[in-house]
């Protein structure tokens, strides 16, 4: 049967139809919906692990009890498992292991965009690049396949053209894997040195074995055209050149690592001229310089997304002249109305203090009006980098500075840094937005949320308590849409010369309908146009600037009521109150 | 077949992403080879929000090269001036006249760009604007807008209207396959009119 899948979609029924037992995945884009989608076929156990490197793990145990297991995350995630990725590779697997990994080129919502391609290359471990949906499916059953025929971990390659594109796809039925059982063997699973040594020749052997099965597998193949050009490319680029340069020959590679090398070199022979198309970084081409292979030089940049007119831009065709509207008024994305993020960051611009962020939502307490992030770097990082900016200034900056992180990311990796605070008798300020669930990615639940994975009741981890249990002595929860309690608590917390935690208590606006209230209205009479409303940077609420006052949206308003804090002419009033 | 490229364009929450799903499960019904693009993310938080839809025998790449859309379904009035790469002398525009003034200018409504909306029309080998959210509204569906809008794009594709419907009742909510249906129809019946 025929039907439209995205790649994230086709990805899980690809693990369906292979006979995947467990998956365990930390939700990311571009890869969340895989996960979110697997979670609907019955046969397969699936759960959200509270990292990426948790998540492998689990899949590891999984292996070892006999099962084929999948997790999946995107690029930065797999920088979070490359500990037990490096070492899967020596140990290799029982039941079948496939790492699905999304890059994310152009930064649609990442912090980098760095290739995952390097990782097959530094683990040495096989990796599967698909090139459109109906691959996307294919290449999970294979991949499971290798990974079983060579005992070991299997990287398979996405990206956001990739999982949030769609196309057709055929399906067929879920074919059973049975269980190996759990294996005993401990030379292979003991990674003391003596068994690592053991372990490493073999991965190397290995590496030369896949390199075989790369150039004899029709995984590989060469699409012939004019003898004049040929083109080595993979995953969604390869729909690129097909597209661009309709005449040359192709060798579309759809396992990308180890490169089959005879294949290349007999299709060198084939053309006259050799080029490699890549997105991101010259992983192929540098590979294949280095082994003699000689190549046709493309002015390509490393930045960003390739497509059809960029190949074409590559080999000089000349492009339509198109014209764009410069200085239209943005769209840019802004925190929800209701969002209890808000009120944390009026605060914080108010206290003009320096607010080391997270991953998350709440990264767009960057824009203006609220204006209260000064760093972004990776899962966990605010709650250490703070704890780094009062140690450097002898808790001076301390003083002046707090970490906010999501309740999702705290739990991700931000605990380790609170850990490492309270050990070395950090002072820093905390401020765990907890609204409950994984926000930006999707609203997914995680070990704070109170239900599972498929919306079932769960145990529900007690953050306060958790830091609590740490030892912390000022851990509080506060009302994030209580102004005056937001600026009493963050200013005393910050003079505190002691390690502060604060909790804020109001869910995310989707992951609770429940406390959407009736909307707020402006008494026209009672507005005098000070604007203070406007400065809480909600999207309900408007400046009318020929009346010269605000206005209020009320088919968008949730009635959170953070607006009637900051009006001191009480001129915002709930409906029906 | 012929090939078709449609871009479809709106505001995030207006249902753009739904509209492109049900082109590409109408391709699918008409037994044609389909691919889509978009990027989600930012969709639910007010957003412009671009979906490429590609049609034809066989489609290779999942977005549409500079200048190459047929068509331009554009959700919101303004929108369609952010993809002007992508239309040329061969492309249809069929918009929506309903503003949703941007984040951006939400204090000053009145650098709505309007004159560049009837400059750049010009672009077009031919534009088409009406009031699709009045006609959801008044036929008791407000969030149908894409609907509307697709019975309108229906007029100049070679897809049967049955397979339209099918794959509306496929995509939408259940409780909403009717109202939908409705809102497709009377979109249809519109563009039948404006093309006599």
């Amino acid at each position: 049967m025929k039907v439209i899948l995205s790649g994230n979609e086709a990805i899980a029924r690809g693990a369906y139809e292979a006979g995947v037992k467990v998956i365990s995945s930390y939700p990311g884009t571009p890869s969340s919906e895989i996960t979110d989608v697997a979670k609907g076929y019955k046969e397969i156990y699936c759960e959200w692990a509270s990292n990426e490197k948790v998540a492998l793990e689990v899949i590891i145990g999984a292996s070892q009890s006999g099962v084929r297991g999948m997790t999946c995350m995107k690029h930065v995630g797999l920088n979070v498992a490359a500990d037990p990725l490096m070492t899967l590779s020596y140990t290799g697997v029982n039941g079948g292991v496939v790492i699905l990994v999304a890059d994310d080129p152009n930064m649609f919502s990442s912090q980098n965009e760095q290739d995952s391609r390097h990782f097959a290359r530094f683990a040495k471990v096989p990796m599967l690049e698909p090139s459109n949906s109906q691959e996307a499916k294919e290449f999970v059953g294979r991949a499971m396949e290798i990974s079983e025929k060579f005992c070991t971990p299997v990287l398979l390659r996405s990206c956001t053209r990739l999982s949030h594109g769609a196309g057709v796809v055929s399906i067929a039925d879920r074919v059973e894997v049975e269980s190996k059982g759990l294996e005993t063997n401990i030379p292979k699973w003991v990674m003391v040195p003596a068994n690592a040594r053991e372990r490493h020749k073999i991965v190397e052997k290995r590496l030369i074995e896949l390199g075989i099965f790369s150039d004899e597998s029709d995984i590989n193949r060469i699409e012939k055209g004019s003898d004049k050009v040929g083109v080595i490319c993979s995953g969604v680029v390869y729909n690129y050149v097909k597209e661009a340069l309709p005449e040359a020959s192709i060798l579309k590679l759809g396992m990308v690592w180890p490169l089959p090398l005879n294949l290349i070199k007999k299709f060198s022979k084939m053309v006259k001229k050799l080029y490699v198309v890549e997105e991101l970084d010259n992983i192929i081409e540098t590979e294949l310089r280095s082994r003699g292979i000689k190549l046709g030089k493309l002015d390509r940049s490393f930045l960003g997304e390739l497509s059809t007119d960029e190949v074409r831009k590559l080999f000089n065709k000349k492009l339509p002249k198109v014209s764009t509207v410069e200085n239209l008024p943005g769209r840019p994305p802004s925190m929800c109305a209701g969002c209890s993020h808000r009120g944390i960051f009026y605060a914080l611009n108010k206290l003009k203090l320096y607010v080391s962020g997270d991953i998350g939502c709440y990264t767009l307490g960057l824009l203006p009006p609220l204006s209260a992030i000064h760093s972004t770097v990776c899962m966990g990082a605010s709650v250490s980098m703070a704890h780094g900016i009062d140690k450097g200034s002898n808790g001076e900056y301390a003083k002046k500075s707090v970490a906010v992180i999501g309740d999702s990311t705290f739990l991700h990796t931000g605990i380790n840094g609170l850990l490492n605070s309270f050990y070395n008798r950090g002072q820093s300020t905390v401020i765990i937005l907890d609204n409950t669930i994984t926000g930006m990615t999707g609203h997914q639940p995680n070990p704070a949320t109170g239900i599972s994975i498929i919306g079932e009741p769960a145990p529900k981890v007690d953050i306060l308590e958790l830091c609590k249990g740490i030892g912390i002595k000022r851990v509080q929860r506060i009302d994030p849409f209580d102004v005056d309690q937001c600026l009493k608590v963050i200013k005393e917390e910050v003079d505190s010369e002691e390690l502060s935690v604060i909790i804020t208590n109001r869910p995310c606006i989707f992951a609770d309908r429940t406390v959407i209230a009736s909307p707020f209205y402006i008494d026209k009479d009672k507005c005098t146009g000070c604007r203070a409303c406007t400065k809480i940077g909600c999207p309900a609420i408007s400046w009318l600037k020929n009346e010269k006052r605000a206005y209020i949206d009320e088919s968008i308003c949730t009635g959170c009521g953070l607006c009637i804090k900051v009006c001191r002419f009480g001129a915002i009033n709930q409906r029906g109150k | 077949m012929k090939s078709y490229n449609i871009l479809v364009i709106g505001v995030g929450g207006q249902g753009s992403v739904l509209a492109s799903d049900i082109i590409c499960e109408t391709a699918l019904l008409e037994n044609t080879d389909v691919k889509k693009s978009e990027v989600h993310g930012m969709a639910q938080r007010g957003g412009s929000v671009v979906s490429h839809v590609r049609i034809g025998e066989k489609v290779y790449s999942p977005t549409i090269s500079l200048g190459d859309a047929d068509y331009v379904v554009s959700l919101e009035r303004m929108e369609f001036l952010r993809y002007m790469e992508f239309v040329s002398k061969k492309t249809i525009l069929i918009s929506n006249a309903q503003k949703i003034i941007p984040s951006s200018i939400i204090n000053d409504a009145e650098l709505y760009p309007d004159k560049d909306i009837n400059l750049y029309k010009k672009n077009f080998k031919k534009s088409y604007e009406f009031d699709a959210f009045e006609v959801a509204k008044n036929l008791g569906n407000p969030r149908g807008v894409g609907v509307v809008m697709l019975g309108f794009l229906s007029v100049f594709l070679p897809f049967s209207k049955e397979n339209w419907e099918k794959a509306i009742s496929f995509k939408v909510p259940k409780k909403t396959i009717e109202t939908n249906i409705l809102v497709f129809r009377k979109g249809l019946e519109i563009g039948q009119n404006r093309l006599k």
